[in-house]
């Protein structure tokens, strides 16, 4: 219906968003009557996420006309943003920021220009910057996650890590077994999302390409392909914060400087 | 049994120079200077918060001091690496923290790190002296409180430190596990002549065990002696 009245792309978006609003604000007048005021809240963030997405749609269509190498600079400013960001997990954590920047650049980075080295990423901006930003996207999450798990178990294990100092342990050693167990932790979502594939799930990815008329079973694999990469990407920044964040526990005379009073 | 009427004559082992730490604004350890005489048992008494424990964690340089130093032997202990001087200045906490596993794990704990192996035979021997004999193949999940210290006691013995350092080892313990815990570290500083410095709150603990006493109050050392000096004063 809405194609036979808007003939440009543009204004085609533009009025199916005004739609897809229209009966998120219904659902909410609908939770007015049962007395749950989401319409502030609903509106404020309905406003932010076109104006969010239209900036950079914006953005993409103006590095779409850019060259190719300029994707370069598009991902590097993504995994210092995601190392930013995954940092505020590893709170009193000293080179949190430092770490988790490293890190995703090591995890996704790698991934991605091995990935695009070999073929399976199109060196295209539009193939490029959504293929890798999903991957140090995923990979943010996991560094968040797996810093997260591991403060945890550090200042819940405060005790037995100082008994194991006083006893001569090296600082490494002491907390080996919590840098393992957040490493799993931080990868079981990676790891479901691939159990799950197709079962669960059909991912934005392959939803995309089949609407922009790719083969079905073609976009079945890629999205495979990308899920596989995002594990990849996601173990190698895990493993690698996790291996570096450890030394930051603890001062150069081998003392647990992160601690719950800290 | 006591040791408190021991005179403490023999050599400084320890020595606390102008100690200090402060954490943020607040100094929780302030100027102290005392020796530690080898084979005595020298008690930190203070109430809560007076800066008994702080001043211990500065002793194996669990924490770092802000001011002041440590001697050990006659050196800073900053020449040593923190490994060797935690080997040599040992510690018991107030909880135990036992690894998961057997006994004989915990025993072993210390020495493996490097890279030494404990014998079977050392490992009952030591055991029998802190009153646990058998208890090598025990899960630590299956013993009292009191086990859980002496099994404690006895990991920190098996890196064979010349120092120990004890805070509140009894403090968790019911009435009757404490006395024999108390007993057992007496016994120990009498036949090895071990090194000992302990903090307590209990000051009749500290004149029953004690050859001399510090005592703390606001991070401060305002008396210094024996029992009888420091307690009765």
């Amino acid at each position: 219906m809405l194609k036979s009245l808007f003939h440009t792309q543009l204004t085609l978006g533009f009025a199916q968003a005004g739609i897809a609003s229209v009966l998120a604000l219904a659902v909410v007048l609908l939770a007015r009557r049962r007395n749950i005021h989401l319409e502030s809240d609903a509106a404020i963030a309905l406003l932010r996420g076109i104006v969010q997405i239209v900036a950079v749609g914006s953005i993409l269509a103006l590095l779409l006309k850019s060259p190719r190498w300029t994707s370069v600079f598009l991902l590097t400013g993504m995994i210092l943003a995601a190392g930013s960001i995954s940092a505020r997990r590893a709170k009193n954590i000293p080179g949190a920021r430092k770490v988790s920047t490293y890190s995703i650049a090591a995890g996704a980075g790698l991934v991605t220009a091995i990935m695009t080295w070999a073929g399976v990423i199109d060196t295209a901006i539009t193939s490029l910057i959504p293929v890798g930003s999903m991957i140090i996207a995923n990979a943010m999450n996991t560094n968040g996650l797996a810093l997260n798990r591991f403060r945890s178990e550090v200042l819940a294990h405060a005790g037995e890590i100082e008994t194991a100092l006083a006893l001569g342990a090296a600082p490494e050693h002491t907390v080996a077994s919590y840098a393992e167990s957040s490493i799993h932790a931080s990868l079981i979502p990676a790891i479901d999302n691939l159990r799950s594939l197709g079962i669960v799930w059909i991912p934005g990815l392959m939803t995309g390409m089949l609407l922009s008329g790719a083969d079905p079973l073609y976009a079945a694999i890629y999205q495979f392909v990308v899920i596989a990469m995002i594990l990849a990407s996601s173990g190698l920044t895990s493993l690698l914060s996790t291996l570096m964040i450890r030394n930051h526990a603890f001062s150069p005379a081998e003392q647990l400087v992160l601690k719950s009073s800290g | 049994m006591s040791i408190a009427q021991q005179t403490a004559t023999g050599a400084v082992v320890l020595r606390t120079e102008h100690l200090g730490r402060r954490v943020g604004d607040v100094s929780v350890v302030t100027d102290i200077s005392l020796d530690v005489y080898h084979g005595e048992m020298l008690g930190i008494v203070g109430v809560s918060g007076s800066g008994k424990s702080s001043l211990l964690r500065l002793l194996n340089r669990l924490d770092e001091p802000t001011s002041g130093t440590v001697f050990l032997d006659g050196q800073d202990y900053r020449q040593f690496s923190p490994r060797e001087l935690r080997r040599r200045v040992g510690m018991v906490t107030q909880r135990p923290f036992l690894f998961p596993g057997k006994v004989a794990g915990n025993i072993r704990f210390g020495p493996s790190q490097r890279g030494e192996v404990v014998a079977d035979e050392d490992i009952a021997r030591l055991l029998e002296r802190v009153g646990l004999p058998g208890f090598t193949a025990r899960e630590v999940t299956n013993l009292s409180g009191g086990e859980q210290q002496r099994v404690s006691l006895a990991r920190a013995l098996a890196n064979r430190p010349e120092i120990l350092l004890l805070d509140e080892p009894t403090s968790a313990l019911d009435e009757q596990a404490k006395m024999g815990v108390e007993q057992l570290i007496c016994s120990l500083v009498k036949d090895t002549s071990l090194t000992c410095v302990m903090v307590t709150h209990d000051r009749d603990q500290a004149r029953r065990m004690c050859d001399r006493i510090a005592l703390l109050e606001a991070g401060r050392l305002i008396q210094y002696g024996k029992p009888a000096e420091v307690l009765d004063a």
